[in-house]
């Protein structure tokens, strides 16, 4: 199997062998910078394309088509759009708290981005409290959107903040309790020996009943923590116009669009990391043969494939399902996930302890 | 059955009486004793008058007034009271406001348009117009030069406060204010602009977090006047308008003012027509269902639904077109019979559309009617009594689904119903479950009315011959047709001229948006696009 730290190493030693180190260093974060940011804008777009085409199917519709093969450019130039739009400032706005709220969810989902093992070898970020670290960051977009709520002055805008805090705030538990689970059975917070100790089987399989309570939880709180359909109140549009981002346009609001689709995979990278082995090959232990023409497919491969299927669940919840109300979506939480999140907690801890697990 | 014409005199001893052959009895009333007789009309178990259908202002020339159309559910009788006051400078009549509460609404019309200002009214706004209008329009005097209203670019103040008419103790009439909305309230503006409310309409929405304490209709945004275009429009030209009020029951209204105009005329329509008619009007009603699925659908925030009935309304449109040209309004009735004979592949269009449509109304509940979000969304949420829905005039589908009984193609046969077979769809439950449900089964009721009537047209004309200027002789007619969202009536008031003195529509839409008040409040924001949805008003029928 490719290993990517071999192109890493070949980088650092070509640079350090005509750079100070400081220099090859500073060049190496320049580079690593681009290259995420590139990625994030890549994945975002291919990620509206897929939205667009696949909500077209389930509606007897074409989706874009015009623009492009099949379509295939129609992002890139909705992107464009958005770029040369006017930013209009709105009176009565709170105008520092305005412009930096985007930034702050924008910030947030990025540096969740750059902790995800893209492939064997391929992670930026990683170290022992990795998946702490993920979950921290991803919590600061919640600042980002309740400041954006409150910044514009406009009631809808309010309402909307004010629901989503309450909805991210309740959810990040599910989350949070359904990754100490997994931990639980991993035995480690960092992403790469996550990734790694599953070789000989996916934690989804060997992890069997509290992992998959777990992974069913984690899809139900990511949808909701990423604001998508079923449990998209905060901007539910035909009660409260957009929310939160109401009063933005141009490129601002375009980062609070580029943020939510980059959540969405962020979610789904990390349920595939956690549950179905992240860049990890198929394996079955005992089957060499099979396990060896796995390992042929690329593990680059691998993971986007599971992601693009965790992401397209997570599309049917949203095409599929109307939309909660506010109190019927906190009592699914309070009332339902959480008690049976924590139940699945401890049935993990037994299960690990008298090593119930395969 | 009692004599109406007795017991009335019993209760009411200074009624006048007009009796003119097939026409309901008339009953003329001082206005000093309207309020006590009404009561009395209402609640008497004899009469039990408990539907006020259509509240008309009027302006007689020397005298203005107010014309009530009840109705009784209960014996199924209908009776007209009129009621006036000379005064023309400050005209004053009391409220029947509280005997049914959908008068609150109309009287408030008739204050716009008239001026009569009514004495116990909770809120004496004006309705459509500007707050800053000058002058009442439908009054026969009203003077429609520039220099009275001007065009004004700028918004008006919308009013926290609205004045009163009481009466004190001493039965004096005094003037007080009313506060509708407090300074400390966070009062939300649902509207004009909103892409729940259908249409530009205005909900001011008083809000307690996420609960509603007071919701106030703003309605009048797209008012257009058709009522008084009317009065310089012969009959003929009136129908055009007519498509434009409900554009989802763009047919049956049209049906309606045609059926009241060949009543008064005492014209003799052929089967054909009669035939062509009900199954447009059906074909109306479904699409108009359809839409209805979408747009609930939509607002409660699953999308796919929303295509699919967007996809077979298109059939039906398709059909539509194929015949009169026309896919949202069709112009197709005329006074005497239709605009031109059905197209040669209508029946056979008709048919495939019958066979096609159930699969997909499986589909329809696969994905949405049993889905548990949706059904809890809407079991529960928005219930209306059967009292309320009464007194608030609620017809159509959103009266059925609160156990009333008040589908007029039961209740007066007109067209051909009386020789179909079909069930009147009635739910008890009153919430807004109730409501879509109810549509959802009526759209097979009219799968069954069309497959019954298809194969049955019968030969002959598909119009008579008329005269393009008709004059209906001098006296009053009114015509209802259930429309896609309930009872849609026609008021004509004729003094013999090619145009009518008066011409009224009984909205579907007026009571509907007036029971969003009860509805709502106590409830979530979530609920009001519910209750919206399932009520399912259509805005350019309350404005008119």
């Amino acid at each position: 199997m490719f290993d990517f730290a071999v192109v890493t190493q070949w980088v650092d030693t070509l640079l350090r062998s005509f750079l100070p180190d400081q220099a090859a260093l500073l060049v190496e974060f320049l580079l690593v910078g681009l290259c995420l940011l590139t990625a994030y804008a890549l994945i975002a777009l291919a990620l509206i394309y897929g939205e667009r085409k696949i909500c077209a199917w389930f509606q007897c519709r074409l989706g874009p088509n015009r623009v492009g093969p099949y379509g295939l450019i129609q992002p890139v130039a909705d992107m464009f759009k958005m770029l040369i739009k006017e930013l209009i400032d709105m009176n009565h706005s709170d105008k520092f708290l305005f412009r930096v709220a985007p930034f702050i969810v924008i910030i947030s989902s990025v540096l969740a981005f750059g902790c995800i093992p893209f492939a064997k070898g391929l992670e930026i970020l990683d170290f022992n409290v990795g998946i702490f670290f993920l979950l921290a960051v991803s919590s600061i977009g919640i600042v980002g959107i309740l400041l954006a709520g409150w910044s514009s002055n406009n009631k809808f805008s309010l309402i909307g903040a004010m629901r989503s805090g309450a909805q991210m705030i309740s959810y990040e538990l599910s989350i949070g309790l359904t990754i100490l689970t997994m931990v639980v059975l991993s035995g480690s917070m960092q992403l790469s020996t996550i990734v790694e100790s599953q070789a000989n089987g996916w934690f989804i399989f060997t992890g069997h009943i509290p992992a998959f309570i777990a992974f069913v939880i984690y899809l139900i709180a990511g949808t909701a923590e990423t604001n998508r359909g079923p449990f998209d109140l905060p901007e539910a549009d035909s009660e409260l116009t957009a929310g939160y981002h109401t009063e933005y346009s141009g490129i601002q609001f375009g980062f609070f669009y580029l943020a939510e689709y980059l959540n969405m995979f962020v979610v789904a990278a990390v349920a595939a990391t956690l549950f179905w082995g992240g860049w990890m090959p198929l394996h079955i232990p005992g089957f060499d043969n099979f396990n060896m023409i796995m390992d042929y497919i690329p593990s680059l491969f691998w993971f986007f494939g599971k992601v693009a299927l965790m992401i397209f669940i997570i599309m049917w919840f949203k095409w599929t399902f109307p939309r909660l109300r506010i109190d019927q979506l906190l009592r699914l939480e309070w009332k339902y996930l959480l008690p049976i999140n924590l139940i699945n907690l401890m049935l993990m801890v037994i299960i690990v302890v008298f090593g119930l697990h395969f | 059955m009692i004599d109406l014409k007795e017991r009335i005199a019993a209760l009411a001893p200074e009624a006048e009486f007009v009796k003119a052959e097939g026409k309901p009895l008339e009953v003329i009333l001082p206005s000093s004793k309207i309020h006590d007789a009404m009561m009395k009309f209402r609640d008497d178990k004899d009469l039990q008058f408990n539907f006020l259908v259509c509240l008309s202002g009027m302006d007689w020339g020397d005298s203005l007034g107010v014309v009530y159309h009840l109705f009784s559910l209960q014996y199924r009788t209908y009776l007209v009271v009129k009621t006036s006051t000379t005064d023309r400078e400050k005209p004053q009549l009391y409220s029947v406001a509280d005997i049914w509460a959908t008068a609150n609404m109309n009287e408030r019309e008739v204050f716009d348009f008239f001026g009569i200002r009514f004495i116990n009214h909770p809120d004496m706004r004006r309705l459509f117009l500007r707050n800053d209008f000058v002058g009442f329009p439908l009054r026969k005097d009203y003077d429609m030069s520039e220099e009275n209203n001007p065009l004004v670019m700028s918004n008006e103040e919308t009013d926290d406060m609205t004045p009163v008419l009481v009466t004190n103790e001493k039965g004096e009439v005094e003037e007080k204010k009313k506060v509708l909305f407090e300074d400390s309230e966070y009062v939300v503006n649902i509207g004009p602009q909103h892409p729940a409310t259908h249409g530009v309409l205005h909900f001011r929405t008083s809000l307690e977090g996420e609960i509603i304490k007071k919701v106030d209709v703003h309605c009048g945004y797209i008012h257009r006047g058709i009522e008084k275009m009317a009065e310089s429009l012969t009959y003929p030209q009136i129908l055009g308008y007519t498509d434009r009020l409900d554009y989802l029951s763009a047919h049956q209204n049209r049906h309606a003012v045609c059926m009241c105009v060949e009543e008064a005329l005492g014209m003799e329509i052929p089967d054909r027509v009669k035939y062509i008619r009900t199954i447009m009007d059906e074909l109306s009603r479904l699409q108009s269902h359809f839409l209805f699925y979408s747009c609930l659908c939509m607002d409660m925030g699953a999308l796919t639904p929303f295509f699919y009935g967007f996809r077979d309304r298109e059939k039906i449109l398709d059909l539509f077109e194929e015949t009169t040209g026309g896919r949202l309004i069709q112009n197709y009735n005329v006074i005497g019979g239709v605009m031109a004979d059905i197209h040669p592949d209508f029946v056979a269009g008709v048919k495939k559309f019958i066979k096609y449509l159930p699969p997909m109304l499986k589909e329809y509940h696969d994905v949405f009617t049993g889905n548990v979000i949706a059904t809890q969304r809407l079991k529960g949420v928005g219930i209306l009594s059967k009292e309320d829905a009464v007194s608030y005039g609620v017809t159509g589908p959103s009266g059925r689904a609160s156990g009333v009984s008040c589908d007029i193609r039961k209740l007066s046969p007109y067209g051909v119903y009386d020789k179909v077979d079909f069930k009147e769809i009635i739910y008890t439950e009153g919430d807004s479950f109730a409501r879509y449900m109810v549509r959802m089964d009526e759209i097979l009721e009219s799968l069954h009315i069309l497959e019954q009537l298809i194969d049955n047209i019968p030969a002959g004309d598909y119009a008579v011959k008329t005269k393009p200027i008709m004059r209906l002789p001098e006296g009053s007619f009114f015509k209802m047709v259930e429309a896609g969202r309930g009872a849609f009536g026609v008021y004509i008031e004729s003094k013999g001229d090619k145009t009518p003195y008066r011409l009224k529509f009984r909205s579907s839409c007026l009571p509907l948006v007036s029971v969003v008040d009860l509805l709502a409040t106590g409830s979530k924001i979530a609920d009001l696009i519910a209750i919206g949805g399932t009520l399912d008003y259509v805005v350019p029928d309350i404005d008119r």
